[in-house]
């Protein structure tokens, strides 16, 4: 060799050695930030329950974070799903694809959610889920990098429902959304009421979005006379179910089961048209004083108070940038990995993430206020029974997500 | 699935009082689209706006249903008199798409400003006192409010059928429609005859708005499902024909309402294939007029 050789040789072996130890130095943030696309409901029937309050609460989760990991910026970026499910796998495509997303939160809607879920799959990218309920998503749809953070069916099927039963509802009507969410959250509490000794006496499947008018399917639920009615739909059709079922009369005979309901919803019916309603909630605004303190800094931005949607947006994020921390690196299966080894302590719940996803926590069964009892504004619900997190969610063996060994 | 006679009849009277309400809410369509010609895709926005524009007044100006009625259609009317003037003036010539699309951008706009300001979950309105509770028929209870809104309905539509079918200013108007030029010259001023129609037609879509506002929530997105109803509607009835866009709404209120009980899954689709066989088979639609 030619002493040119060797000098640039050992220049590039020193240049070499100084890049390794570098890289051993410096975690691993992909490109430089970690983006986290909020992906909702900006304009549909859920936007009030998720929409902007979801991206408000993912802008505070990462602003109290600190705004960076390790070392590395944390940006916040949205998009409108329009509760469709091509709309919301062809964004989540692009934003993997093309703006360098490293997890995707909120995905209102379980047809776009499990649209979603196996195209991150596919890219390696966290999913934070915490709009969605198809009890599915930590099921037989599960994935390797999803994570179901706030409810789902089975929890709200088991809250309401068992509840419910216990207080002498033993024969049900449903009146159900015709999609994937409306119809595992039937098929969850009629398995509930069955096991609890009641009878399913008929369901009315409606399409949705798409139909204001409920008059036929309550009076289909009159006729069949069940003791209950249970609204297996959310949003604006629960709404218009509750309603319209005051004006045609029904409540006093039967009782409604509001199997979704968002302190949203109840804020647009009015105490006096949703008094007494029972619901399954995995967040109150004022159950104690960690919730009031975040509830009121999220309220001074969004001029309304939080959903469960929203509070779980926030716990998932910050959780997420925790683990990212703990882990060094953004790479999803490190984070994946510490996401389910980290107990999760904050004002949203007290929990751990199982090797499904699902984050078991605290649910609250709570009733809906009547006006004479509300002492301040949004005062809407009585919290009547804490369902410890044991008893709330499906054990991981019910769960029977594919991907958990035995 | 068993047919239960009283159950069967409870659904086809729902679908009839949903029925007249399609009617009420196509007339203005059928108007618009009738005789001007101009396809009125804001139809679906400008019955959303008079049902804000109840509630506004309700809550704002402490204003009632009653007066409501009269005020909100009025204000809404305003607005579409403003509308046609700046706007749809300028299209008259031109090809219907042209009409349609201004109409269209117009409905997104309205629909997302009431959006910013209102949210999506609505507001409740209430049903006004004299008109609370019920009447229990025997085989369902029938709200006191959906009885009146079909009173109503029949009510407005065989009084407009009447002004424009069998009255000079509706002769005028027919006239207007198939030759403007001529009638023009024979001295009527038809600019502002267009202008006073559209603005009619407009007012009756708030007013179809008012008397929804107490059974449906008041949302910024309630009339988006309802304009394509509309439009299968006035386009089965046939482009004008105003009595055919009034029998067709009741006559689709029933199938749906039939269909909302035999299978409910299909409720939403059932009017198009209805308006897909009829198209087949009556292009102009079933009381059309081919131009």
């Amino acid at each position: 060799m030619t002493m040119r050789t060797v000098r640039v040789s050992l220049c590039l072996a020193l240049a070499l050695a100084a890049a390794g130890v570098n890289a051993a130095d410096k975690p691993k943030i992909s490109d430089g930030v970690v983006k986290i696309g909020v992906l909702t409901d900006m304009t549909g029937y859920y936007s009030d329950l998720a929409g902007a309050g979801s991206i408000l609460a993912a802008k505070m989760a990462v602003e109290d974070f600190g705004g960076k990991v390790l070392g590395a910026p944390i940006e916040v970026i949205s998009a409108d799903h329009q509760n469709k499910a091509d709309v919301a796998s062809n964004n989540a495509r692009k934003w993997f694809d093309e703006e360098k997303v490293d997890a995707v939160a909120d995905l209102v809607s379980s047809s776009t959610a499990l649209a979603v879920m196996p195209v991150a799959t596919e890219k390696k990218r966290i999913t934070l889920l915490s709009g969605p309920g198809t009890t599915a998503i930590t099921g037989e749809k599960c994935g390797p990098y999803n994570f179901h953070w706030t409810y789902n069916n089975w929890a709200l099927a088991n809250g309401t429902g068992r509840e419910v039963v216990q207080q002498g509802g033993d024969s049900w009507f449903f009146v159900t959304a015709d999609y994937v969410f409306g119809k595992s959250l039937e098929s969850d509490t009629a398995e509930v009421v069955k096991k609890a000794g009641g009878k399913v006496l008929g369901s009315a499947r409606f399409p949705s979005p798409g139909t204001t008018d409920f008059s036929s399917y309550l009076l289909q639920a009159q006729s069949s006379g069940a003791k209950i009615i249970g609204l297996a739909n959310a949003g604006a059709d629960t709404v218009n179910c509750i309603k319209q079922a005051e004006e045609f009369g029904i409540t006093p005979k039967q009782s409604l089961a509001g199997l979704l309901v968002f302190i949203s919803d109840v804020h647009s019916l009015g105490l006096k048209a949703a008094k007494g309603l029972y619901l399954t909630t995995a967040f109150y605004w004022d159950r104690d004083d960690a919730s009031r303190k975040w509830a009121q800094r999220f309220f001074e931005r969004h001029k309304k108070m939080p959903t469960m949607v929203h509070a779980g947006v926030y716990s998932a994020v910050t959780h997420y940038l925790q683990a990212i921390k703990a882990a060094g690196t953004d790479d999803a299966e490190a984070v994946a990995k510490k996401m389910k080894e980290t107990p999760v302590n904050d004002f949203f719940g007290k929990g751990t993430v199982g090797p499904d996803g699902l984050f078991r926590h605290d649910m609250y069964l709570a009733r809906v206020k009547s006006p004479e009892q509300s002492k301040k504004p949004w005062d809407y619900y009585e919290i009547v029974k804490t369902i410890p997190a044991a008893q709330a969610f499906p054990t991981v063996e019910q769960q029977a997500c594919p991907l958990v060994k035995k | 699935m068993t047919l239960n006679l009283p159950a069967l009849s409870g659904q086809l009277l729902i679908g009839l009082i949903n029925g007249s309400f399609y009617a009420l809410l196509s007339l203005g369509l059928a108007i618009i689209f009738g005789l001007l010609n101009v396809v009125n895709f804001a139809h679906g926005a400008l019955y959303m706006m008079g049902a804000f524009a109840a509630w506004m007044m309700t809550s704002y100006l402490g204003i009632g249903y009653w007066w409501a009625l009269l005020l909100a259609p009025a204000a809404v009317g305003l607005v579409g008199v403003v509308v046609e003037r700046t706007m749809l003036r300028r299209l008259y010539g031109l090809d219907n798409l042209y009409g349609l699309l201004l109409t269209f951008g117009l409905t997104l706009i309205a629909e997302g400003i009431f959006h910013h300001f209102y949210g999506n979950s609505g507001n409740s309105y209430p049903v006004p006192e004299q008109l609370r509770g019920g009447v229990n028929l025997g085989f369902m209870f029938l709200p006191i409010y959906r009885g009146w809104v079909v009173v109503v309905s029949i009510f407005v539509c065989t009084l407009s059928w009447y002004v424009i079918e069998q009255t000079k200013l509706g002769a005028y108007l027919r006239a207007g429609t198939e030759n403007p030029k001529l009638l023009q010259a024979f001295g009527v001023n038809v600019p502002l005859m267009f202008t006073v129609t559209y603005g009619f037609g407009v007012a009756l879509a708030a007013f179809a708005g008012v008397m929804a506002a107490p059974v449906y929530q008041v949302t910024p997105l309630m009339g988006s499902n309802l304009v394509i109803v509309v439009f299968a509607v006035v386009v089965i009835g046939g482009m004008g024909s105003i009595a055919g866009a009034i029998f067709t709404g009741l006559g689709l209120g029933l199938v749906e309402g039939l269909t909302k009980y035999l299978y409910p899954q299909a409720s939403a689709v059932v009017i198009f294939v209805v308006m897909a066989i009829v198209l087949l088979i009556r292009p102009a639609g079933l009381f059309g007029r081919v131009r």
